[in-house]
């Protein structure tokens, strides 16, 4: 595209209510963020893989999820699918979908619901071997799930495409001005004829199975040879997709820790996670502080071993001591802060000072708070 | 989401439930994840949980 023609749309979309900064409503668009890892070997339906980026399924098929090198011009990452066990034949309720949702709060911009709700249009690069038709749905979850699906086509077998979708403003559909979901956008790999007999429009609609993933005509499932790669994701307000918002590292992750945040960065022997004091002769409690604050209370999401001293996957170290703990809770967790205490495993003396750490290499311990 | 797991309610306060704790079963290695989920409703994991028992395919069990 000429740099006149970036220009033109990168105007008109100003004047439609985006901006020039902070246009991109997709955290994490680059994949360059990735702090629960960057490989997931068979992913479960509902499995959390790169921030922000989730992999649903029912099929018979197993794929791998990674962090990839491969990416376009300008872009260091990518979100890679790798197919480890072919479904040749999806049945007609089966699927498999990349998804990634967006917080209502942040659609406002889009003024869904009134007489002036702005198209908007999502951008991103994809890259596959497996060339043909796919689709791509957002969905509206204050709406009873109302839907608006598009249909792209990867025309040149490994080869990096920029796509671009241009979706309806819809008049009828109030986005809550709130912290829940807003949208969940699905990049289809693979659909059922449940899904995909229909109608593809990009006007919001019910949600009808037929109408879910219409179009999608690739069954990426159907060879251990597929691959299929995601990158530079954007969702911009306007009818035209501007050049990729870059951004720095640390502003997509300090933008990802709103829905996770690890504990420590160490999850090998020492990791600190927090200091605190026992409150009675039998338990840890230390606070934590979320920076920055995370969109609800959030869960705790952490590995446990066996509970002999040995293996178990943290130590309080106290009065010349170390106890050994794998049952840990929060209590009164909150957007800001929360109480992480013990719930077995700890003999000390109370009031006596301690820290909380990673005895044996664990995978995660995390706080959640995902839409 | 919570297939073969234990999910009981827990007590940091005793008599008064204010989480649930979600304990996956154990991998080859004796590793396995818990949960442990605020009874918040914006809790996008207590929402699911809250959905599970409307479905009756989950149930709760006391706190010990």
């Amino acid at each position: 595209m000429s740099k006149a023609a970036e220009l033109a749309n990168l105007i008109g979309n100003i004047n439609a209510g985006g901006g020039t900064s902070g246009r991109n409503l997709i955290v994490n668009g680059a994949m360059n963020v990735a702090q629960r890892g960057t490989s997931f070997p068979t992913a479960a339906n509902a499995a959390y893989t790169l921030d922000q980026f989730r992999y649903g399924q029912s099929n018979d098929g197993e794929i791998t999820i990674t962090q990839d090198s491969s990416a376009p011009d300008g872009f260091a990452k990518s979100l890679k699918v790798d197919v480890t066990t072919a479904d040749t034949s999806i049945a007609a309720g089966q699927y498999a979908d990349i998804f990634a949702r967006i917080e209502a709060i942040n659609l406002q911009i889009l003024k869904f619901g009134t007489s002036d709700a702005q198209n908007f249009t999502l951008s991103f690069y994809v890259k596959s071997n497996k060339t043909g038709t796919y689709a791509v749905t957002i969905g509206q979850s204050d709406n009873s799930f109302k839907q608006a699906v598009l249909n792209y086509t990867i025309n040149s077998a490994n080869t990096w495409e920029r796509k671009s979708l241009t979706f309806t403003g819809d008049t009828a559909g109030v986005i809550d001005d709130n912290d829940d979901r807003g949208f969940e956008i699905l990049w289809w790999l693979a659909a059922g004829s449940t899904y995909t007999g229909g109608s593809a429009t990009g006007a919001f609609a019910t949600y009808a199975d037929a109408n879910h993933a219409a179009g999608q005509a690739v069954n990426l499932l159907d060879s251990t040879d597929n691959e299929w790669f995601l990158t530079g994701v954007q969702l911009e307000v306007g009818q035209n997709a501007t050049e990729f918002e870059h951004e720095p590292f640390e502003k997509s992750l300090h933008k990802c820790k709103r829905y996770y945040q690890k504990l420590t960065d160490s999850y090998a022997l020492h990791g600190q996670i927090c200091t605190g004091h026992y409150s009675n002769s039998s338990q840890f409690q230390g606070v934590i502080k979320f920076v920055p604050q995370m969109r609800v209370a959030p869960s705790l999401s952490h590995t446990t071993t066996s509970s002999n001293n040995t293996s178990s996957a943290y130590y309080v170290a106290r009065d010349g001591a170390n106890d050994y703990v794998d049952a840990l809770a929060f209590y009164n967790s909150n957007r800001a802060t929360t109480l992480i205490y013990s719930t077995s495993g700890t003999s000390g003396t109370q009031g006596v000072g301690a820290n909380l750490a990673v005895q044996s290499t664990i995978t995660e311990i995390a706080a959640l708070a995902e839409l | 989401m919570f297939k073969n797991c234990t999910v009981k309610y827990n007590q940091f306060i005793s008599g008064i439930n204010d989480s649930v704790i979600i304990t996956y079963p154990a991998d080859e290695n004796g590793m396995a994840k818990t949960l442990c989920v605020p009874m918040d409703e914006n809790n996008a994991d207590y929402a699911e949980i809250l959905k599970q028992v409307k479905e009756g395919t989950l149930t709760i069990q006391d706190a010990d």
